[in-house]
């Protein structure tokens, strides 16, 4: 498709739709969001790139490649997964932490769930991509 | 004679640059003289009586042991299995010298060790079956360790096709065994008293137990793989196929002995499968060449003879059993040992040119002549204390005494000839040229025969070591001690066993004599027998054709194909459910439906009769999309917005993804009105919402929802219930899931990228 104001406009929407789809992976577990529809939003802005500029050019701009992204998203959700082990815990028991944390002030939570979500993020984001690539490509 | 090769030429070329193969030659066989020693050790309490078991919870759930139990019976086979496998790997060692995957050799052999031993240990049915399962997986990979050669390939298949479906009747048998008995842990089954023989599935059981058995022991009608599995290196064949695996199966019968022999089937199966087998090999051992294959055959032979015997309970007929399995392990791994290194020395197998090897090769030749001698039955060595016991437990035997004493006979007169061709032929007459110049194997190859030989002379002269040590606790294990164990003499005075024994040595001369006119005379009488081998080609062949055919039949390639059957199975599943549970009448109130609600039906609802009337594509995707944007204002107005925004997202991708590929397609043809697709589309529909209005009108279940948001919080500080769910809760769901999502993403793209090969 060759729409100059597409294209043109797609170079700021990869950035907003990535920046975007971080904001909902992180507020996910108190808000609307998650890895999943993180992950969604951060592929529809490379979407748009390869539909606007063509397969090449997005993958281009992506970099790594969309399969070993889903791949290495799939591998940090099994060792989130796992790490419960070192605690003592069955496999994909939450662990927190709550970094200045007091009695009244909840403090910075951190867990393995985050890790896990992040993973889901890179499947979801990943394994989109690959399949728009190819179409993209093979169409 | 062409099969008749040595099976790593490599291996003989490199000998005599290459004395071993370093540490990964050593190591194998520390570990395998360090678990005989462990075991010879357990003999003095053994033979007090003791049994010894050791557990471990594995699987508590299930009521899964990791337990094991030493006693007589699994002590003998621990001793024969840790014992032969050291003799073997360091026999090994030397003949793969520099065998460029002389680790992979090692590792499978160790593994196939340990995995027997764990067999022969287990008190636990499951653990019982994986370690079989394991000595089937590591043996085909043994078999087939050569395997550059296709026949190789085959033949490895062919043992594991048969084992491992031997194998699954085996499965269902222990456990319904396991369930018979109410335990399963296999010393718990032995003290059972005759409840299991009047057990109403006693049947069922005893058949599968059976199934597996003969497969893994090659019984007729299973007995033709055994002989291919010779593909396999020799020291292999001597480990696995004489004194190993293929007595698993034997040590099942042995094993369930105390809680299932005795009646009419059991004595009735194993005598008459025993009996034919034995006598069935012993000629077909004498119709080969291949000294190899003859020996396989006589594999056989001592394998029906000990079946034959488990189908009894008399003090002979066990004490017979014991003495046998001793015997045939020492003298067959040590005649198969012989003839590797009569192979590697001389390049050749074949039985018709061998001779004289004894002026180049006497210590090979004196440890041939020792264990053969013992094959034979001649005193004063251990086989004739065994064939004698063997008599006598024929003789004793309840069902046909005179027919299975005959057999035995015959049987054995055929093993004497068998030994002559083996062992007497190929060093002490006068023989053809070799291939090779033939000269002595270096000493780890003569080890492991002469080793195996002398044992078996010693033991014949003071049988009293291994009647106390071994032979009676393995009676009394196989009897559970009920009955009086025999004792093993070499002069047990003027009898019909003695008589007898003389009759075979008569025969068997005979045999020996005749032995090329026998042969003429089974190649016609054996013709018009059934050609298994060549039948089990043709069943896999015909199994290929069944599989190209329905997979031509169902795989049509045509999307409306496998859409439609989609369709039918989903309109069968929700209406026959439906009728079949009598669902309660349908009370939907549509009183509580606003303008927004109505709003949002039409909305639906046009999209999909957009969809379905539109002339071209683009309009039909965009209809698809009102559809699925619908659903999506749904979760809105109905308060959930994670999975609105998820099917928002979902349905734009989906959009764009189909628009690509659809645009690229032909022009829509205007399609005739198809009454059947429709009345089926209809169909589907109409079950559909007849199943969400069923729903509806049951009260809602909230204990889920209420444990969720309870939960949410204090469990998992998380307020956005979905997320928590799903990551959390239900991670492991989630983990399933996202791995689904990477397979088939993968696949997509493995698809495309063919398409796009092939449309080039």
């Amino acid at each position: 498709m060759n729409s100059v104001i597409l294209s043109a406009g797609t170079r700021y929407l990869v950035w907003l739709l990535l920046a975007f789809s971080i904001y909902m992976l992180l507020r996910g577990h108190n808000e609307p969001g998650g890895g999943f529809i993180g992950g969604l939003v951060g592929a529809t802005g490379f979407v748009l790139d390869a539909i606007a500029r063509g397969a090449q050019a997005a993958r281009a701009s992506l970099r790594a490649d969309p399969t070993s992204i889903a791949m290495i998203g799939l591998g940090i959700a099994l060792a989130a997964g796992a790490s419960a082990a070192f605690f003592g815990d069955a496999l994909f028991t939450g662990q927190w932490l709550f970094i200045g944390g007091s009695e009244t002030e909840k403090g910075l939570p951190l867990s393995n769930i985050l890790v896990f979500d992040i993973g889901v993020y890179l499947v979801v984001f990943g394994s989109v991509l690959a399949l728009v690539f190819a179409l993209e490509e093979v169409m | 004679m062409s099969q008749i090769t040595h099976e790593t030429p490599e291996a003989i070329t490199s000998r005599s640059a290459v004395r071993g193969n370093g540490l990964i030659g050593v190591v194998p066989i520390v570990i395998a003289a360090g678990l005989f020693a462990f075991f010879l050790q357990l003999t003095p309490p053994i033979a007090d009586g003791q049994r010894l078991i050791w557990t471990a919870t594995w699987i508590p759930s299930l009521g899964v042991e990791l337990s094991f139990l030493v006693d007589g019976l699994s002590l003998t086979f621990a001793l024969l299995i840790s014992g032969i496998g050291a003799l073997v790997l360091l026999y090994s060692n030397t003949y793969l010298a520099g065998h460029p995957q002389y680790g992979r050799f090692a590792l499978l052999l160790s593994a196939f060790m340990v995995s027997m031993l764990g067999l022969v240990l287990a008190n636990d049915l499951i653990l019982l079956f994986v370690f079989w399962e394991l000595t089937t997986f590591t043996s085909y990979l043994l078999i087939g360790f050569g395997h550059e050669k296709e026949g190789n390939r085959r033949n490895a298949l062919q043992a594991l096709l048969l084992t491992a479906a031997g194998g699954l009747a085996f499965l269902l048998g222990l456990i319904l065994l396991g369930s018979a008995a109410g335990s399963s842990r296999i010393s718990d089954i032995l003290a059972l008293g005759p409840e299991l023989k009047e057990h109403a599935l006693y049947l069922p059981i005893f058949v599968l137990l059976l199934i597996g058995a003969i497969t893994k022991s090659a019984q007729t009608p299973f007995h033709f793989w055994l002989p291919n599995a010779m593909a396999a290196p020799t020291p292999v064949s001597a480990f696995l196929h004489s004194a190993t695996m293929v007595k698993a199966g034997v040590y099942l019968l042995a094993r369930i002995h105390p809680a299932m022999a005795g009646t009419a089937e059991w004595m009735w199966s194993l005598t008459i499968l025993g009996a034919t087998t034995a006598v069935f090999a012993s000629f077909l051992a004498m119709r080969q060449s291949d000294l190899k294959q003859a020996l396989a055959y006589t594999t056989l032979m001592a394998l029906g003879t000990l079946t034959l015997f488990l189908g009894q309970e008399s003090g002979y007929a066990i004490t017979a059993f014991a003495t046998f399995l001793i015997v045939h392990s020492l003298y067959k791994a040590s005649l198969f040992l012989v003839v590797g290194n009569i192979d590697q020395s001389t390049g050749t197998r074949d039985a018709a040119t061998l001779g004289g090897l004894r002026v180049a090769m006497p210590l090979t030749a004196a440890a041939a002549a020792v264990a053969a001698m013992s094959m034979a039955g001649f005193p004063p060595l251990l086989g004739f204390i065994g064939k004698e016991l063997k008599y006598a437990g024929a003789l004793a035997v309840a069902s046909e005494p005179i027919l299975v004493a005959g057999a035995v006979l015959v049987a054995n007169a055929l093993m004497l000839a068998v030994a002559g061709v083996v062992a007497y032929n190929p060093f002490w007459r006068p023989g053809a040229a070799t291939p090779k110049a033939p000269r002595e194997a270096s000493w780890p190859m003569l080890a492991g025969p002469m080793i195996l030989a002398t044992l078996g002379a010693l033991l014949g002269v003071y049988p009293d070591i291994l009647q106390a040590a071994l032979v009676h606790p393995t009676v009394l294990a196989v009897t559970g001690g009920d009955v009086e164990p025999k004792p093993l003499e070499l002069w047990a005075g003027f009898n019909l066993p003695l008589l007898m024994s003389v009759a075979t040595f008569a025969l068997g001369a005979v045999f020996y004599a005749f032995r090329d006119r026998l042969r003429a005379w089974m190649d016609v009488a054996f013709a018009p027998l059934p050609k298994l081998d060549a039948a089990w080609d043709r069943l896999l062949d015909g199994l290929k054709l069944l599989a190209a055919w329905q997979t031509r039949r169902i795989q049509t390639g045509r999307l409306t194909d496998y859409l439609g059957a989609t369709f039918v199975v989903i309109a069968a599943g929700l209406l026959g459910s439906y009728f079949y549970v009598g669902a309660p009448a349908i009370t939907a109130d549509l009183g509580a439906a606003t303008w927004k609600h109505l709003a949002l039906a039409s909305l639906l609802i046009s999209g999909a009769v957009l969809t379905v009337l539109a002339p071209t594509r683009i309009t039909a995707i965009a209809g698809l999309g009102v559809v699925g944007i619908g659903a999506a204002l749904v979760f809105i107005v109905f308060g959930a917005p994670d999975v609105a925004i998820t099917q928002l997202l979902v349905e734009t991708l989906v959009v764009v993804l189909v628009a690509v590929v659809m645009l690229r397609l032909p022009r829509l043809r205007a399609e005739p009105f198809r009454a059947g697709r429709a009345l089926l589309a209809a169909i589907v529909g109409a079950a559909y919402a007849g199943v969400m209005l069923l729903i509806l009108s049951q009260p809602l279940d909230r204990r889920l929802t209420d444990f969720f948001e309870a939960a949410s919080v204090p469990e998992a500080y998380g307020r956005n219930i979905v997320n928590v769910i799903l990551v959390d809760f239900r991670a492991l769901d989630t983990f399933g899931e996202i791995a689904v999502v990477v397979v088939a993403a993968l696949s997509a793209y493995a698809l495309l990228r063919l398409a796009q090969g092939v449309a080039r």
